[in-house]
């Protein structure tokens, strides 16, 4: 039992830096489930897109850092058809993201060429790399060379620059588009705008941690994004129910999902290490959320039985 | 200020549920003016105040506000010209921001925004003063969500998010419908005190026939789609519940007497 338990440990670098790529998707996720309130199923392709761009550019020879912001780059591209399927078509956002990521399937195979694609860690200069963590580990790689802390910064990075954007005037034009349509298109607010540039925004972000996870494994697939909305979802859900209390400001709510990533790979490899069939890891997954989603939608209805503002202001 | 030439809307057209809710209505209001507007449920009020804020599109006639045609702008290019209050409480506000967010919103209403970031001194205690004007207490809770507001102090912000920037027009539907009769009567003098400092033009729908009849310099009352009664100055200020109930009823016995006719 003892030496299983340091097993588990072992584990949990890798788990913690899988929960911090995934986390940069749960970013991207709550821009469009909590920000904009549309659940963007776009996700699911999206994530392989930005792997599958990212392999291609590298391995074709362009710098790390020009097939890092091409996947980022593609992932616009994903969020800006979402956009144009629901505002313009009329499409509901629900059906608008299967439709993209439907697309994107074909479309990712026709990145790739095939329905796997390498990238060796020996070959390339990468930013993260489950090689390097292990490296890190056994204590020949310095510690600042970890994808643990590269992550964790690129990570900050992001929610710095989101949280200066959506403080200003445009961007707090897209969170009032989300919180109350009706009153944003009052205040002269261009909604469909606001949409489309939040689904792209939050796509953006996914491809990215798509480009990361690659690194991070070797390989990008044409499934590694299958779920992918519902491993976002999770975190979202559980960053906000341990952390609403505490965390208020919009940079820590942020935060909260990539907290909420990291817990979940960590609850995940604690499944796994209590040999649970890892098959049923996504039905487990499906059932939190769904309990998860169902306690806002009790609460309320308990709440609203007696609801009356009596008298006064 | 607002010319309304003759529009139609008629809801679910060539289906069993067709539904004429405006018939070639016409409506002008002169700068300054306060309308009230009165009419039975499904008279086509709310209908008209869409129309106008572009929420709907019309389908014939034309609408111009200060000279400008916007029969065919999308709603939210209509905002600048706009200030709206609405009948649900929730629907004027975000919820989920604070109430500087809100106010900040509204502050823009009708320009380009910008990448400039977060709210100046300047801008807080300019809320802080409009705030303490309510007379609600709420200037020292700028940062408060405005979902956890009361419909009543919700309705009162909403009308001063509409009228931050001076609006060519200021249309509230029925916005004291969901308070209570107290509640309601504060909102209605927060009301009348706004309109008046700023002289706005206003179209306000109320089912209060009292309300409609004591504030305002012009009535007007919907039937089916149109405008029945429209009075002004002196008819406007000797106006009474009965003399008004008259006049409906007058109005009932002339459409039975054009239906007699037509049948005979
Ligand atoms: N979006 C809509 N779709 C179909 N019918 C509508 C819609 N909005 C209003 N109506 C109908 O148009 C008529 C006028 O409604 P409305 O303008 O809301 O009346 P009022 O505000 O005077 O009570 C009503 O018969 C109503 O049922
Ligand atoms: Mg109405």
């Amino acid at each position: 039992m003892n030496i299983n338990f340091l097993n588990l440990l072992d584990q949990l670098p890798g788990a913690l830096a899988q929960g911090l790529i995934w986390g940069i998707l749960a970013i991207g996720v709550y821009l469009t489930y909590k920000v904009l309130d549309i659940a963007d199923l776009t996700v699911d392709g999206s994530f392989c897109t930005g792997g599958a761009v990212f392999v291609v550019l590298l391995t074709g020879g362009a710098p790390l850092w020009v097939a890092l912001v091409a996947a980022f780059l593609a992932g616009l591209l994903a969020g800006f058809a979402t956009g144009i399927f629901h505002v313009f078509f009329g499409i509901s956002p629900l059906l608008a993201g299967i439709l993209t990521q439907i697309g994107l399937w074909a479309v990712n195979l026709m990145i790739m060429g095939k329905p796997n694609l390498s990238v060796n860690v020996n070959h390339f200069r990468l930013l993260v790399s489950l090689r390097y963590l292990q490296e890190v580990i056994k204590g020949e790689r310095p510690w600042y060379q970890s994808p643990l802390l590269t992550v964790s910064l690129l990570i900050l990075s992001l929610i710095a620059i989101l949280y200066w954007f959506f403080g200003t005037e445009f961007g707090t034009g897209v969170r009032a588009t989300g919180s109350n349509i009706k009153m944003a298109k009052a205040q002269g607010i261009n909604t469909d705008f606001a949409k489309v540039f939040g689904l792209m925004l939050s796509n953006g972000m996914v491809a990215l941690s798509g480009a990361l996870l690659t690194q991070y494994q070797g390989f990008a697939d044409i499934n590694m994004g299958r779920g992918a909305i519902i491993i976002g979802l999770a975190a979202v859900i559980i960053g906000e129910a341990l952390l609403v209390w505490i965390f208020r400001n919009f940079a820590l709510r942020l935060l909260s999902s990539v907290i909420g990533a990291v817990i979940y790979f960590v609850v995940i490899q604690t499944v796994l290490w209590l040999r649970l069939d890892p098959n049923y890891l996504k039905l487990l997954t499906a059932v939190v959320v769904a309990v998860f989603l169902a306690v806002p939608h009790w609460k309320n209805k308990f709440a609203s039985l007696p609801a009356r503002n009596k008298g006064g202001l | 200020m607002l010319d309304i030439i003759n529009i139609s809307k008629t809801f679910n057209k060539n289906t069993v549920n067709e539904n004429k809710a405006l018939t070639s209505l016409a409506l002008s209001i002169k700068d300054g003016d306060f309308v009230t507007v009165i009419g039975g449920n499904g008279s086509g009020k709310s209908t008209m105040l869409n129309a106008v804020a572009g929420v709907l599109a019309v389908d014939c006639g034309r609408i111009v506000i200060d000279g400008a045609d916007v029969t065919r702008l999308p709603e939210h290019r209509r905002a600048p010209y706009i200030g709206r209050v609405f009948q649900d409480p929730m629907m004027g506000t975000a919820g989920g921001m604070s109430i500087e967010e809100n106010l900040a919103l509204a502050s823009w209403r009708g320009k380009r925004r910008t990448l400039r970031w977060g709210l100046s001194k300047k801008e807080r205690e300019f809320y802080c003063e409009k705030l303490n004007e309510l007379d609600l207490g709420l200037e020292d809770r700028l940062t408060v969500k405005t979902g956890l507001l009361s419909g009543g102090q919700r309705q009162a912000l909403t009308l001063l998010m509409a009228t931050l920037r001076r609006p060519k027009l200021l249309l509230l539907d029925e916005h004291t419908a969901a308070l209570d009769p107290k509640t309601a009567k504060t909102v209605l003098d927060i009301t009348n005190k706004i309109v008046e400092h700023h002289a706005l033009t206003t179209l306000m729908v109320t089912h209060n026939m009292r309300d409609a009849i004591h504030l305002g310099n012009r009535l007007v009352m919907f039937d089916k789609g149109r405008i029945v009664i429209d009075l002004q100055g002196e008819n406007k200020r000797q106006l009474t519940v009965e003399k008004l109930l008259g006049m409906f009823e007058n109005l009932n016995d002339f459409d039975e007497f054009d239906d007699k006719l037509l049948l005979s």
